[in-house]
């Protein structure tokens, strides 16, 4: 199974670097997702795979009965999924202005901060 | 049955190690309750200065502390460490939050200057206030998966700031800037996924246990990553193109926070995960370091010559901060950190001041370019002392506080009696050099050259409190750089009784409270 998920990672990170590699952006912002999902699953195999129960103390027990799964890498990727969806939402709305003010969801012609063919700096000093 | 006291606290947290994270929890609750305060006028700056002041005082008392006993440390939600997520402050942490909430203090005066009274409503306090818990989180954490939640609070935190406005200049730096840092947090946050995998821990002090017992081929990989993304983080040479994109597009004060704050945190975490962390990993990668540092060191003061745009050409010297930072990384001997962590220092306090002063600059002039720029030395000869310093404090030019890091890493590169450390030497005396030419260019043709045809004359000085409150609050950072420049001494005295735990750790695991327990 972990061989599976550790395939099933590289995917999502192939994917995610390629789209991250268009111009357009809102393919990056789908890349950008798909690579932190991998990353997410990529947590979750390194936590271990087990066929083990949750890890919940039975009643009356201060300790859990046997071996349990491991919960940590759930609470590392619930903190990321949190946040990676906060910054998608961001770049979600950043796009859409951009594309609005700026008239291009290409970013080879968002070159308003950058402008193309500036004059040469003065050869005084 | 199970033994509590091996995996629970069971004493409180004494009152006075809540120093450590008293700062984080001021700067949240303020920035909440600047929120809630933004219709009320003029009481959100009130409000957030005193937040930051008691940030200072809780930052001062805890800097006294470690120089005191050494590394302090509190974990949370009584699980002992590795368990729960401990923060820990050692005299670098300890000093960096401290100058963050200073400067952060004199770009919020610097801000009111410009601002309205009606302008409390955009939430800017509020920002900048989190940006600050963020920074304070990430110098002061000591768990690898917490510094990456604060550095997604800081870069959320910038976002916001960078729009705010929202002219369509800020937003396309916006979209670049926003990409590619959080590409750099996600790559962080991959490298996070592969160490948890390797070590089963990512408490720092528990990595520092368990990292020489593990596979190095693997370590090296998760090196290499984290590597990548505070580098991306940090601004280095090959991933640096985000920060001439985005820094000159916000108000000028905004940029004057990001320079001072954002690249050198990056720095900073890729300076505790190498060094610190990952020795023997950082051993390996060596030769990437030292290439990644020389070209930095090289390229940008290059960049800084060629381009006209004044921001994005004080851009391209902040660039150039990071790469000496760099060196010390490279050649991490004694020297080597301490040169590392005293330029990190002078870096907030100098860039944070070169954008502001550079704000005056386009506020006088009403230009962003130092093509139409010229004359200002006659219209404001205190501006044009400001500026001078801070690119001969830059440079590293002595007596200002620029030189004395760049002693030290000097030192520290032909101490190392290698080729590769007296190629970094001299890469470091070049930088010097091509910044001192880039910054005196820029100082000639804003304010020694005569100013060009159809260039409008500089506005006289607006003499009204916001004018003051701007040249004051500069100067009063500017004041800081000379006096540390001056008299190094005490910096040079917390350096020695602090740096050495960065390369043997055995105090700051100790104060974590893990030197007995085998790994």
């Amino acid at each position: 199974m972990d061989y599976v998920l550790a395939g099933l990672v590289g995917c999502f990170v192939a994917l995610g670097v390629y789209l991250l590699l268009s111009r357009s952006v809102i393919r990056m912002l789908i890349g950008m997702t798909i690579l932190g999902n991998g990353v997410n699953l990529l947590i979750f195999t390194a936590g271990r795979l087990t066929r083990e129960i949750a890890p919940i103390v039975p009643a009356g027990l201060e300790q859990p009965d046997g071996p349990i799964a491991n919960p940590l890498p759930q609470a590392l990727i619930l903190t990321a999924i949190v946040i990676g969806f906060a910054m998608f939402s961001f770049l979600l709305v950043l796009a859409f202005r951009a594309y609005q003010s700026l008239d291009a969801d290409n970013t080879d012609t968002m070159r308003v901060a950058e402008p193309v063919n500036e004059p040469n700096p003065p050869l005084s000093y | 049955m199970v033994e509590l006291p091996p995996a629970m606290i069971e004493t409180l947290t004494s009152a006075s190690d809540w120093v450590v994270v008293l700062p984080l929890v001021l700067c949240l609750m303020g920035a909440a309750a600047t929120l809630m305060l933004r219709k009320s006028g003029g009481l959100t700056f009130i409000f957030a200065v005193l937040i930051v002041c008691a940030v200072i005082a809780c930052e001062v008392t805890l800097l006294l502390r470690v120089l005191d006993s050494g590394p302090l440390s509190m974990t949370m939600g009584k699980w002992l460490p590795p368990f729960g997520i401990s923060f820990a402050a050692d005299i670098f942490g300890a000093g960096f939050a401290l100058t963050a909430a200073v400067v952060t203090l004199a770009v919020l005066v610097y801000a009111q200057g410009e601002r309205g009274a009606e302008d409390g409503r955009d939430g800017f306090h509020s920002m900048v206030l989190l940006l600050l818990a963020g920074v304070t989180g990430s110098f002061l954490t000591g768990d690898l998966f917490n510094l990456y939640v604060w550095f997604e609070v800081m870069l959320i935190a910038s976002f916001g700031l960078i729009v705010l406005g929202g002219r369509p200049a800020q937003l396309d730096g916006a979209v670049k800037y926003g990409f590619l840092n959080f590409l750099a947090t996600t790559f962080f946050l991959l490298a996070l996924g592969l160490l948890y995998g390797l070590l089963g821990t990512l408490n720092m002090a528990d990595i520092m246990r368990v990292a020489p017992s593990a596979n190095p081929a693997a370590m090296a990989g998760v090196a290499a990553l984290l590597l990548l993304a505070f580098g991306m983080k940090a601004a280095a040479f090959p991933v640096n193109a985000w920060l001439p994109a985005a820094y000159h597009t916000p108000p000028a004060v905004v940029s004057a926070l990001f320079a001072g704050l954002l690249t050198k945190v990056g720095i900073y975490a890729m300076m505790r995960a190498l060094v610190v962390l990952l020795p023997a990993s950082r051993d390996l990668l060596e030769p990437v370091l030292v290439a990644v540092a020389l070209a930095t060191l090289l390229v940008a003061p290059l960049g800084a010559i060629a381009e006209t745009n004044l921001r994005r050409a004080i851009g391209f010297l902040v660039i150039g901060g990071v790469g000496s930072v760099l060196v010390g990384i490279a050649v991490p001997s004694l020297a080597g950190v301490s040169g590392a962590g005293l330029y990190i220092f002078h870096a907030i306090l100098t860039m944070t001041a070169l954008y502001l002063v550079a704000g005056l600059i386009e506020s006088r002039t009403g230009q962003t370019d130092s093509r139409h720029m010229g004359g200002l030395y006659a219209a404001s000869t205190p501006l044009s002392v400001l500026f001078f310093v801070l690119v001969l404090a830059t440079a590293g030019v002595p007596p200002f506080l620029g030189f004395w890091p760049k002693l030290l890493l000097l030192q520290a590169g032909l101490g190392e009696g290698s080729w590769v450390g007296s190629l970094v030497a001299v890469a470091l005396v070049v930088n010097a050099v091509l910044t001192l030419i880039a910054g005196s260019r820029l100082w000639a043709h804003i304010f020694w050259r005569a100013a060009p045809e159809g260039v409008v004359a500089p506005a006289p000085a607006p003499s009204h409190r916001g004018a003051w409150l701007r040249l004051g609050a500069t100067g009063a950072l500017v004041a800081i750089v000379v006096a540390a420049g001056l008299w190094p001494n005490g910096l040079f005295e917390a350096l020695r009784f602090g740096a050495p735990d960065l390369l043997d750790p055995s105090r700051y695991v100790a104060a974590i409270g893990l030197a007995g327990g085998a790994p």
